[in-house]
């Protein structure tokens, strides 16, 4: 009833070609876009905008990073904390060695850093395929975050290998990085950042490039035979993706934590990456974010609920439960729904179109 | 059918949504402390017993006492598991608690230290990192909120080099000499770093470095090494699972237990007792004292667990790790009660409490009335000196307990200080603050 197209004609191929087709959905969007730019701001604490949504967020835009080379070109990589942590390092010497170059561009600048080293990794990509690249972006993991340890350059110098952020301004006053940052300035800062690249992620996978991409994935022969280059193809989600997770891991360092040692991007983090999209949806935007939501935000759900609830339970007892509900609802979740979150949101979509009259 | 799911899943997230807004209600003559512990994850056999330590004698302290200066000490706990990104979640969480905020933290961990430095010092909640974290830290000047007493990593890398002289016979015998540090790959394990090459300089030993990658199970490359190098003196800073690894590791290659000596976070019962008699001789650093015979021990079984009301069982209590809960719960309220002093008896915000640890003198007759002697080592802290001077001594592991097998060492404080201040300075420089000038702070006051 509410949710039905009927009487929205498109008279345009650009209205045909609109990321949102439906105006209900994008009213949705739109009211979207204002609880997070203003309502968020308006009522939310400094612990929530600090230790969930910004990690939320940031996790979000590492998950786009990887279901663009897992989820549209195929390619299954294990790499993402490496190249996480080539942008959080990236970031950091640009930082400390160019203190006067705006923060927006030191993030950008590391973002095409690991762009190159995610292409660098990605060569191989032509040649081996499926578990045996994954293999391949493991040795990629492990490099990186070795090679982070070994040389005390990337941190300069320091004793304990732990970069932490210097304080830096986006224009003015207004600081996103260092300590004395105000919290909601961070916040926006990280939002617009991922409004924007997620839009821009959106449209890549809707054009040539990701169609290209989605023919790699679907069978690279027949790709290869309607005239895609293989290598370009490959190695341009390569690039994008490792851009994505750069400027993550950069997001992560500087931002979230404001300081980081190489362990914090060690396989592990890798692995709960490919958790988000294998949970919120491969090939999918949306997924992206339902998965990283699902990952940062029901643990801590399920941790907090029993206290509220008025049960004293011991920390330890807590945390081991947290973790077997978890484990149970993944797999629940992938049996229910193998295709992730983010399909369960479009069944529910097509069911609220019959609704109140199904069949 | 549809929406009946969709008003239950409506109705669950509500639900879910309070279980993270509310909390238990705080009455207010109370001094709430966050409690970041690990009572779970590959380290959770050594942080238990110092979790355990820590809540029994601010439950006995409430017990016996009523609180500090009548103020109930009130805490949570919060699991991190050993990870960063949850002890930084866990502080956030907490920091507002109390009728007053966080009085102070302990991180329990260095990384998690490092990860709060910044935010508490922007906070004004003193992280007390005692015998971890950032030892450069220790030059108050630039850090004015993190504490590092009673002695850093770096003060312990130089205790065991003059303590290895002692057992060759001078400084001198060092030349040549070859000690490797086997470490656990982290911001943790590297502290010690600096200062052991740079005493390898002045004393003209060879230094060789082991990086083992967290958490530390498989080892066997390591010790086979070291079998080929055969250094003279093999130095650990592990953790957890890493330790008894490596005891084992070390005996399987027939190194020289009296030979090889861990940090005081690789020298308690969890370390030494899964390796059997292999661990035997083995030694390691410490700044307290193990066991169950110090007066305040005893007022903890009495009014904790003959009450049957303590975290942990009767016979872990005197652990080693556990007997470090109590010393660092010690450090804290004795700071608390140096700040009502100035403040008054009334829960105190995290700037107070920062005066009271920077003024903090844990004299050896104060230590006697807190019935803690040979337990605590005295401590003075000041606006430059967040360490407090504190010494180190060597214990040794028999098979059945730990005892000391060295006296008390006094680390080398003259170039300590120089050390942690020039670390600090260069700190201090590459994010533009501007240190606190000492002789002003202590005049104003």
């Amino acid at each position: 009833m509410l949710y039905r197209e009927a009487g929205q004609f498109k008279s345009s191929y650009g209205a045909d070609e609109a990321i949102f087709p439906i105006r209900q959905d994008r009213w949705l969007f739109a009211a979207a876009l204002i609880v997070a730019y203003v309502v968020v701001p308006l009522i939310a604490s400094e612990y929530w905008l600090l230790s969930i949504l910004i990690p939320f967020l940031v996790f979000s835009l590492a998950a786009i990073g990887l279901n663009i080379l897992t989820g549209y070109a195929g390619q299954v990589s294990l790499g993402t904390g490496g190249f996480m942590a080539v942008g959080a390092f990236a970031t950091y010497k640009l930082a400390t060695s160019f203190p006067d170059l705006n923060i927006v561009v030191v993030f950008i600048l590391a973002g095409l850093i690991t762009a190159m080293v995610g292409v660098l990794f990605g060569w191989p990509s032509l040649r081996i395929k499926g578990f045996y690249l994954a293999v391949a972006t493991l040795a990629a993991q492990f490099f990186l975050i070795w090679m982070f340890n070994k040389f005390p350059w990337f941190n300069n110098y320091t004793p304990s290998g732990v970069i932490s952020a210097p304080p830096r301004a986006v224009f003015g006053h207004v600081f996103v990085t260092g300590a004395e940052a105000n919290s909601v300035d961070k916040y926006l800062f990280v939002l617009s950042a991922v409004t924007l690249l997620a839009l821009a992620a959106k449209n890549l996978v809707r054009g040539r490039v990701g169609r290209e991409w989605m023919a790699i994935r679907d069978m690279d022969i027949a790709a290869e035979i309607i005239g895609i280059r293989p290598l370009k193809t490959k190695l341009l989600a390569f690039a994008i993706s490792s851009f994505y997770c750069g400027i993550a891991g950069a997001m992560w360092a500087f931002i979230y934590t404001g300081g980081v040692e190489a362990l914090a991007f060690d396989i592990d983090r890798s692995f709960q990456i490919l958790f988000m999209i294998i949970i919120g949806g491969l090939g999918s935007i949306l997924g992206s974010f339902l998965g990283a939501a699902f990952i940062v935000l029901l643990p801590l759900l399920l941790e907090r609920t029993p206290m509220a609830l008025g049960f004293d339970v011991p920390v330890n007892y807590l945390s081991n439960m947290q973790s077997m509900i978890f484990g149970a609802l993944i797999i629940f979740f992938l049996i229910v729904e193998p295709r992730g979150l983010a399909r369960l949101w479009q069944i529910g979509k097509e069911k609220l179109r019959m609704w109140p009259f199904p069949y | 059918m549809i929406h009946r799911k969709a008003w239950l899943a409506t109705a669950v997230t509500v639900a879910l949504a309070f279980g993270l807004a509310a909390g238990p209600a705080l009455a207010q003559n109370e001094q709430f402390v966050p409690r970041l512990v690990y009572r779970t994850g590959p380290y959770a056999p050594n942080g238990i017993p110092f979790a355990n330590g820590y809540g029994d004698y601010l439950d006995m302290i409430n017990a016996r006492d009523g609180g500090v200066g009548g103020v109930k000490i009130v805490y949570e706990e919060c699991e991190t598991g050993y990870d960063n990104d949850k002890g930084v979640e866990c502080y956030e969480r907490l920091k507002h608690k109390g009728p007053t905020g966080a009085g102070w933290v302990d991180p329990l961990s260095t990384g998690i230290t490092y990860a709060l430095i910044e935010r508490a010092t922007a906070d004004h909640i003193p992280v007390v990192s005692m015998g971890y974290g950032r030892a450069d830290a220790s030059y108050g000047a630039v850090f004015p909120y993190v504490f590092t007493l009673p002695a850093t990593y770096w003060a312990q890398a130089d205790a065991f080099i003059k303590y290895v002289a002692q057992q060759e016979g001078g400084f001198a015998k060092l030349k040549g000499k070859k000690i490797a540090l086997v470490y656990h790959d982290s911001a943790y394990g590297k502290e010690p770093i600096a200062t052991l090459e740079k005493l390898s300089q002045k004393y003209g030993y060879t230094f060789l470095k082991y990086p083992v990658s967290p958490p530390g199970i498989d080892q066997t490359a390591t010790w086979l090494e070291i079998r080929q190098q055969r250094p003279n003196w093999v130095f650990m800073w592990g953790w957890g699972v890493m330790n008894s690894t490596a005891i084992k590791d070390a005996a399987s290659v027939g190194y020289p237990m009296d030979h090889f000596i861990g940090v005081w976070w690789s020298g308690s019962e969890p370390d030494v007792v899964p390796a059997g008699a292999a661990a035997k001789g083995y030694k390691s650093g410490t700044f307290h004292g193990a066991g169950q015979n110090y007066p305040v021990i005893h007022d903890i079984l009495k009014y904790v667990y003959d009450k049957g009301k303590g975290h942990g069982t009767r016979d872990k209590v005197g652990e080693v790790l556990y007997n470090r809960g109590v010393v660092n719960a010690i450090y804290d309220t004795e700071a608390l009660r140096t700040a009502q002093a100035k403040y008054g008896a009334k829960p105190l915000k995290g700037e107070q409490i920062q005066w009271g640890f920077e003024h903090l003198n844990i004299t050896t007759a104060r230590i006697a009335a807190l019935g803690a002697e040979g337990l605590v080592v005295p401590i003075h802290l000041s606006c430059a000196n967040h360490e407090g001077q504190g010494n180190v001594r060597i214990q040794q592991w028999d098979g059945k307990h730990w005892h000391f097998v060295s006296d008390w060492i006094q680390p080398d404080r003259d170039m300590l200080d120089a050390m942690y201040k020039e670390s600090a300075l260069a700190y201090a420089k590459e994010k533009g603050i501007t240190p606190r000038n000492c002789a002003q702070v202590s005049q104003a006051q």
